[in-house]
């Protein structure tokens, strides 16, 4: 194992966090901020409260999870893509460095960075709605691996994309959808009877339901379920990376 | 000399279908500068990017100090430094941060001192605050030596290193590589200035259309730069050479209306008094004389016209 590798490229991820605060910690905590005033405050104080729980308590962990998966998807996409697009990859690839060294650091930093504004979040909305949390080891796991699992997803991202348009494609076009429809502001027995299954067809579901149910010890799904789901995903996701490296697939011609 | 870099029947054909490099065999020796020359697409870099990594190759094999590049790849590129054609770099990062990240990368673990010492010896250390967008392009392409021997490399792969560059600029790059020679540093160079490879090289290859069709000793190439032909016109044409002119190495050319004499401009004596002399005395007159002399540059384009 390379860890001097890994340590430099994990370094200079962290570094590049550093130079671009405000857009990596700042701006989603503005954003989400403003969730917790325009949802939690101002439409939640005329919102019954569901499953016991007030509707701006009931959102956070969706908020949390909401900007866990964007970070991580746009940190490690961002992280790898860009290297490609200036050609300073080269470096990379003729280092003496692992296909495995190389996705520990660049989604290790990935993940590293959207934990650190999901605690952010974390103790924001500690400002706006009392928390409580009941099974903080289930919600540290969710919340590491759904990181590592979308950070991963952002590292594909990253390799796939030929272009700036297409990094911001994928995010955009799937992802947003998929998390706003996620049951982040709802619970989905809260939808008619049809939508309550074909959501289920949504992977995001799984994953706030899962973390709900850390905090607040109910959920729409069975845990179980949301969990087996999480580890389903982060198999995907490193079984397309292994075939990504194996073939060398827009890394090498 | 026991060869570094062994390079065996590679071949690479691009998924366009594009063959690049067709069975390329090459040994470089420990130690030596070896210039690769060659027309742009060739197939310079193409080879340079298989060896390091960058491009799968279609077949062959390739080791570095008996260490194969895709089985024990990491003792095979830990050996290895690269400085690339582009001047690829990490715009926003600082000289010495992206010069320390390449010693990390390579699995070295930090050594301001050496860093130093590089920076110092490529004329960067007043530069090492600066961000790398801030420099000039011959101080980007100095980062990018800096970065390749960050991790003290044993091979030196420079891939086009004056492209683009001023003479000033490319005399230092030379100055450069010879330091890097004495420190016994193996270093491959591409480049298409003839000058260039005169300059640095102790040998010369010529590749053409993904063909290695010329390997040899630059000091050889010289001997043939330093050869000079004397063609004599004659007022009448010979049969054949009169015997007593056969010391002399002549040929007959032009239906036996020219004598050809090829002599060595580096030798001590040309020879050239003697055979005035002689042809003067066997009663041959001639007309017009005329010297020519074949440059690098000159049989670099034939071979390479040769091939086409």
């Amino acid at each position: 194992m390379n860890f001097h590798a890994v340590a430099a490229i994990y370094r200079f991820e962290m570094a590049r966090t550093g130079r671009t605060l405000l857009q990596s910690i700042v701006s989603p905590v503005i954003s989400t901020s403003l969730y917790f005033i325009v949802f939690g405050a101002a439409i939640g104080s005329r919102i019954t409260e569901i499953d016991g729980v007030s509707y701006g308590a009931f959102i956070v962990p969706g908020l949390i999870m909401l900007s866990l998966l964007t970070q991580s998807l746009s940190n490690a996409s961002f992280g790898i893509y860009f290297p490609r697009f200036t050609g300073t990859i080269y470096e990379l690839l003729s280092a003496p460095v692992s296909y495995l060294e190389i996705v520990v650091s660049y989604v290790g930093a990935a993940a590293t960075k959207s934990l650190i504004v999901g605690a952010i979040i974390l103790a924001t909305a500690g400002f706006f709605v009392p928390l409580r949390i009941e099974h903080p080891v289930f919600m540290l796991l969710f919340l590491i691996l759904t990181a590592i699992t979308f950070s991963l997803f952002g590292f594909i991202i990253g390799i796939w994309a030929d272009s700036f348009e297409k990094l911001q494609l994928v995010p955009l076009l799937i992802i947003t959808p998929l998390t706003f429809l996620g049951g982040s502001f709802y619970s989905i027995h809260m939808l008619p009877p049809f939508w309550q299954k074909v959501t289920l067809l949504n992977p995001v579901v799984y994953l706030v339901s899962g973390f709900r149910w850390s905090f607040y010890g109910q959920a729409d799904v069975n845990v179980g379920v949301s969990l087996f789901m999480t580890f389903l995903f982060l198999a995907i996701c490193l079984a397309i990376v292994g075939w990504i490296f194996k073939t060398g697939y827009r890394l090498k011609s | 000399m026991p060869s570094i870099l062994a390079v065996k029947s590679l071949s690479k054909t691009y998924d366009t279908g594009f063959q690049a490099l067709k069975n390329v065999n090459l040994e470089i020796e420990k130690g030596e500068v070896f210039a690769l020359l060659g027309p742009n697409g060739a197939g310079k870099t193409t080879l340079i990017s298989i060896i390091c990594g960058i491009v799968n190759m279609t077949s062959g094999s390739v080791t570095v100090a008996g260490h194969d590049i895709l089985g024990d790849f990491r003792a095979a590129r830990s050996m290895i430094g690269l400085v690339p054609q582009e001047l690829t770099t990490d715009a926003f990062e600082t000289v010495w941060a992206t010069v320390s990240f390449s010693r990390g990368l390579f699995g070295k673990p930090k050594n301001p001192a050496l860093i130093e010492k590089i920076l110092k010896d490529l004329s960067l250390w007043e530069k090492k605050d600066s961000k790398i967008m801030t420099l000039s392009g011959g101080m980007k392409r100095r980062v990018l030596i800096a970065k390749a021997l960050a991790h003290e490399p044993q091979i030196l792969f420079l891939d086009e290193p004056t492209a683009g560059v001023d003479v000033e600029l490319r005399r230092e790059m030379w100055r450069v590589v010879e330091r890097l020679k004495d420190t016994g540093v193996t270093i491959i160079l591409t480049t298409h200035y003839i000058e260039e490879a005169e300059e640095m090289a102790d040998r010369v290859g010529v590749i053409s259309k993904g063909e290695i069709i010329l390997v040899e000793e630059k000091s050889e190439l010289m001997r043939k730069l330093g050869r000079k032909q004397l063609t004599l016109q004659l007022a009448e044409p010979l049969d054949t050479l009169p015997t007593g002119l056969n010391g002399h190495h002549l040929e007959l050319a032009g239906d036996g209306r020219e004598l050809v004499y090829t002599y060595d401009t580096q030798g001590e004596r040309t020879g050239i008094t003697a055979l005035l002399q002689d042809l003067g005395e066997a009663g041959i007159r001639f007309r017009d004389l005329s010297t020519s002399q074949s440059s690098l540059e000159e049989i670099f384009v034939s071979l390479v016209r040769d091939n086409r």
